[in-house]
This record gives structure tokens, C-alpha cells and sequence, in this order.
């Protein structure tokens, strides 16, 4: 499933975040790159050096857009202005699809800048659906959630995390963007077994797929993104491929950042993954 | 508007959340209570208070929504999202606001950034925004930076400029065809929205410039040190005389895409300032000129100079 209606019906290969620290090697060697992944907020300003950079990067590469703060999962309603903001930049990189977390992070106005995890109820489950809808209605593209790590859990939750997603996806009719380094760390956090997790979720809605470092502590597992991946995380991704097929994959390392050719090499990894798995198929 | 009904959430008391969540107004009281539980500061090792605001036990508050597990209790995982959140804003504030920590030290930096960010939480969604009330907060609660108040303001002022100018929105510039025919006694210019004009009492921009080469000396220090896991406080760190108070105009804006800081002659900060309430540029000259003590002056030259400066900067563009 390398292309569906979740990632505009594209085939993107493998790319990475797109930060700072590598803008002037990207600029000056223009390096090839399947895709680079943009931060949103990052570039939804009004003027300035961000913008000159994005400019610069479209005239070369494809670009899609990722958020880390629509917080489908707040119950407040929608910022309006983030919402317009956002809107502005998706026809600006013309972004074949959109992810978001699958989270809140914001109440009352008041911002928490994390990734919140929900309590997994079938009432939560509608209001989150319903907001995915009705961003995907205003914003024109395609629009895939973010399954996120989480290190609590809520005594309100009645159903998996899984299911919850699942639950989410088919009420909205959106995509599934697939953090397998996400899903292994909740595992650890949480007691479950990632392939449960894996297995579980409707394989056909997967549009992307991110892969991270994490870092362990004593008593739990912490969400980092300044590692290589881990090798319990590359068999999920390879299992993840096999159940999904050979889908947008994008490496995050967003802390103690190492050059590009480091960040690039490392996802460039994925490929072996998908040439084993196309070998298996044909075989 | 259908509205929640009123629970204790944004108050001192301690949560009672429903076990169950079938409703959007549930949801909010339990991110309420997870907001406020977060947005509570941490203690000074670094971790989450052991009572509520009404002195009740946080771990009996943490346990009414927050499942425990095998390794850690209901308290212990909601400090980790605790601990995440100030972190993340204490971080943001420090490396945006290197001045004002200088103005202050480092120590109290962080003091005032805990009260700024209890006071003031995030109102928005980018982190960009965060110290978009510092000077509010700043001239509401002095004591923060007593004894260097009007200094510290000073500084707020200048670095949130740099954030505007950085990526502001920009206006296309007036060009000379677009204001040929206009008289100077009909002329009104608007000023690009990136631009910041500031009357200051101190000489930040001349300290900051000092506050940063140190700060990379001291990066490039660590960088080539191999006992690299030396805390940055403990790093010995020169400090940079402040500022004496002495008056200063200054335009905070970018040029090809570049930050500037530019000092002004009284004279042509009141011109721009004039301008920028929208005043006629007849107006905003004559009002400057006979306001200036200096005599000994061309004017016309002088004002001609000026105005062609600030042409070739883009600075103006129509009024909205």
C-alpha cells in the first residue's frame, strides 16, 4: 500500500525533520533527499528568514507539512487563527497530506506546548473525529493522526490505545500517521506488547510512518529523538511495512542534532527494510 | 453557548474527576485539573510539589485521574509531564532572553522566569510567543528584577523587538513613483509591521552584543573542553559591565532577511515615531526640527539623508 487516499496517493520513500542546524548544508550541497518533513509552527509567520529558507527548499525538494499543536484532542474548540495560519502554509507548500498528533495539549487557551495523551473513551473518540473532519474540511488536504508516547495513563480510559485509534481514524475517515518508536516506548511505559499494538490498527489507513531514538531511565522510557533508532524499534518498523507496505517513512532526531549526512544516513536505513520485504513478496 | 458546568478545577481545591468521560465538558475538567497540576512549579530539586495549592496531599490528587503501574505511582507519572513542561518553557525563555539574564543573573533569571510563566502561561501555540508579556509581567512585578528594573525592562523590550523583526509580517515598500505626486503636507507613511522604534535609558544594544560574544567564547570553550559534562552553571563566566544609563533611540528591524539594530538621532526617532501615528511627513518634520536644540544643522540635507536611508531600508510602506 505505498500510495492511498491518507497521503494524497503519493510515494514519498524516506525523508527527514527538516531543522535548523542542517539549513546551511542543505542550501549549499543540496543534498538528494526523497522528502523533507517541515514543523509547521515553525514556519506559520508572517515574513522573515523562515520563509526565505522554505522558499528555497520547495524550489528543490517535496515538502510535507507535520503540526504539533492543532491538539485534535483538546476540548476546546479550534484556534481560528492557528487554523488559518495553518491553511496559508498548506497552499503555500502544497503539502500532499498533513499529520498531527493524536492529542491535547491546550485548555482555556492556555498552552501546554506538549503532546498530551487522551483518555481512550468512546465519547472522547467522537469529539476527537470530529475535529480531525472538520480540519480536514477547512484545510483541503488529507490529514493523518500521530499515535504519541505517552508516560501516564488515565484511570477514565475503557478501551486500548490501539483501539482507541482505530476507533478515531474510522469515525473520522482519516489517515494514520504510524510512530512505531511511539508505539514501543508506550509499550515499556505501559506494559503492553508493541505488536499487539501493530497488529491491530487498520493497516490500510497507515499514510506515513516515523522512526526516532529514544532514551532509557530507570523506571521508564523517554520520547527524545536524539538517538539512532533503536534495533527493537527497526523490527517493528520492518514488521509495520510488512502489514502496511512500503509507506512514507520519516526519521525524526530533533535534539543533540548530528549532520546531515548522519541524520540522512541513519534513515536511509529504512530501505533495507523495504528491499527485504519487496524480496519476500516476489519470492 | 453551551457551557460546562462550574467545577473546582480552576480553583485551589483539590480535583474530583469523574471516573468516567462521556462528555466534552468531562474532558475539559480532566485536562483542566492535568493543566493545572502542570502549570504548578516545580520544587527546587526539580520536581513536582508534594501538596495542591489547598495543602492536600498531590499524590492523593494525582491518583484521582492518573493510573499508577508496576514502577511508578500515580504522582511520579505526572511528574514527568510536570517536569517536561517547565523544562521546555525554561529553555525557551533562557536561550530567547540572554540579555535580561544577564541584566539579572543567571539564579534569578530562572526565579522570575517561574513567576513570569505561573503568572502568564503560554497563550499561544508557538513557543515564538511565549515572552510576549515579559514587559507586562515586568513593569506589573518589579521586584523581579529590583534592583535593575528600568534596565531589565529596557532589555525586554529590545530582545522581544528582535523576535517581531526576525519574522514579522512585511509590507511592500513605498517606492518613489508611488509618492511623486503627493506634497509632504498630504504625505502619510505607514511603517513596516517588523520595524520597532524604542526610547531607551540604557545602552542594550551595545551590552547585548557584548552578553552574546561572551556567551559563544564561552560555547567555544566548552566545545573544545573534554570534560564535557560540566554543568553550565558551574562554568565560570566573565560578566560583562552593564550598561550606564544614557538615552537611546534605536530601530529594531531586518534587512534581507538579516536582524539590525540601528541607533537614531533624537531628532529622527521623533520623525518616524510621528510618522508611525500617522502624522504627515510635513508635519512629522517640522514638529521634530523646531522641537531640536541642536542649531548649528543643515536641515534639509540632514532630513534628505535621512529619508534616503530609510527609503533604501524599506522602512515605509502605506498606511493601513
Amino acid at each position: 500500500m505505498p500510495a492511498n487516499a491518507f497521503n494524497g496517493f503519493t510515494e514519498y520513500g524516506v525523508g527527514i525533520g527538516l531543522r535548523v542546524p542542517h539549513y546551511r548544508h542543505i542550501l549549499a550541497k543540496k543534498p538528494v533527499v526523497d522528502w523533507f518533513e517541515i514543523i509547521s509552527e515553525n514556519f506559520m509567520v508572517d515574513g522573515g528568514r523562515p520563509l526565505e529558507v522554505l522558499d528555497s527548499i520547495l524550489e528543490q525538494y517535496r515538502v510535507v507539512q507535520h503540526g504539533v499543536a492543532i491538539y485534535f484532542g483538546s476540548a476546546d474548540k479550534f484556534n481560528r487563527e492557528h487554523l488559518r495560519r495553518l491553511k496559508r502554509l498548506v497552499k503555500y507548500t502544497n503539502t500532499p497530506w498533513l499529520s498531527d498528533h493524536l492529542c491535547w495539549g491546550s485548555v482555556d487557551g492556555r498552552y501546554t506546548h506538549d503532546l498530551l495523551p487522551m483518555p481512550y473513551t468512546f465519547a472522547v473518540a467522537r469529539h476527537t473525529a470530529e475535529k480531525i473532519r472538520a480540519a480536514r474540511d477547512y484545510l483541503e488536504v488529507p490529514i493523518c493522526v500521530e499515535n504519541v508516547s505517552s508516560y501516564a495513563e488515565y484511570h477514565a480510559s475503557e478501551m486500548t490505545e490501539w483501539e482507541f485509534l482505530s476507533e478515531v481514524v474510522e469515525l473520522a475517515d482519516c489517515g494514520i500517521l504510524l510512530d512505531v518508536n511511539n508505539i514501543y516506548v508506550s509499550s515499556q511505559n505501559h506494559n503492553f506488547d508493541p505488536y499487539d499494538y501493530l497488529n491491530n490498527v487498520p493497516h490500510h489507513r497507515v499514510g506515513q510512518i516515523h522512526i526516532a531514538g529514544h532514551s532509557k531511565f530507570e523506571k521508564y522510557i523517554l520520547d527524545t529523538h536524539d538517538h539512532p533508532v533503536l534495533d527493537p524499534v527497526w523490527k517493528m518498523y520492518a514488521h509495520a511495512i510488512k502489514l502496511a507496505g512500503h509507506t512514507a517513512t520519516l526519521l525524526e532526531w530533533d535534539d543533540r542534532i548530528p549532520s546531515f549526512d548522519e541524520v540522512h544516513n541513519e534513515a536511509l536505513k529504512a530501505n533495507k527494510f523495504r528491499d527485504k520485504q519487496l524480496a519476500a513478496t516476489t519470492a | 453557548m453551551k457551557r460546562s458546568k462550574p467545577t473546582n478545577f480552576g480553583t485551589n481545591s483539590s480535583p474530583q474527576l469523574p471516573r468516567k468521560i462521556n462528555s466534552r465538558a468531562q474532558l475539559r475538567d480532566l485536562q483542566r485539573a492535568m493543566a493545572n497540576a502542570l502549570f504548578r512549579p516545580l520544587n527546587p530539586q526539580w520536581g513536582m510539589q508534594k501538596r495542591w495549592i489547598d495543602g492536600s496531599s498531590m499524590e492523593a490528587v494525582a491518583s484521582e485521574f492518573i493510573k499508577p503501574n508496576d514502577r511508578l505511582s500515580s504522582f511520579e507519572r505526572l511528574e514527568i509531564y510536570n517536569r517536561q513542561y517547565w523544562f521546555r518553557t525554561l529553555d525557551c525563555l533562557y536561550d530567547d532572553y540572554p540579555g535580561l539574564r544577564a541584566v539579572v543573573g543567571e539564579r534569578r533569571f530562572m526565579k522570575l522566569a517561574t513567576a513570569y510563566l505561573s503568572r502568564y502561561p503560554s497563550n499561544s501555540h508557538t513557543l515564538r510567543d511565549l515572552g510576549n508579556r515579559l514587559e507586562q509581567f515586568l513593569t506589573e512585578e518589579p521586584q523581579w528584577s529590583a534592583p535593575r528594573e528600568e534596565l531589565a525592562l529596557d532589555m525586554v523590550r529590545f530582545e522581544w523587538a528582535q523576535v517581531v523583526a526576525f519574522d514579522g509580517p512585511a509590507k511592500a515598500p513605498v517606492t518613489p513613483d508611488d509618492i511623486l505626486d503627493t506634497p509632504a503636507a498630504k504625505l502619510r507613511l505607514g511603517l513596516q509591521p517588523y520595524l520597532s522604534l524604542l526610547e531607551l535609558n540604557c545602552a542594550v544594544d551595545d551590552f547585548l552584543i557584548a552578553v552574546k560574544k561572551r556567551e559563544s567564547d564561552v560555547l567555544r570553550g566548552e566545545a573544545s573542553n573534554a570534560m564535557e559534562a560540566a554543568p553550565k552553571a558551574a562554568v565560570r563566566r566573565k560578566r560583562v559591565r552593564l550598561p550606564k544609563r544614557e538615552k537611546v533611540y534605536l530601530a529594531v528591524h531586518r534587512h534581507d532577511n538579516m536582524l539590525y539594530y540601528k541607533r537614531l538621532d533624537p531628532e529622527a526617532f521623533a520623525i518616524l515615531s510621528s510618522l508611525g501615528r500617522g502624522s504627515t511627513v510635513e508635519d512629522a518634520c517640522v514638529e521634530a526640527v523646531t522641537a531640536s536644540e541642536r542649531t548649528t544643522i543643515d536641515w534639509s540635507a540632514q532630513l534628505k539623508d535621512w529619508f534616503d536611508a530609510w527609503s533604501s531600508l524599506g522602512w515605509f510602506c502605506r498606511r493601513s
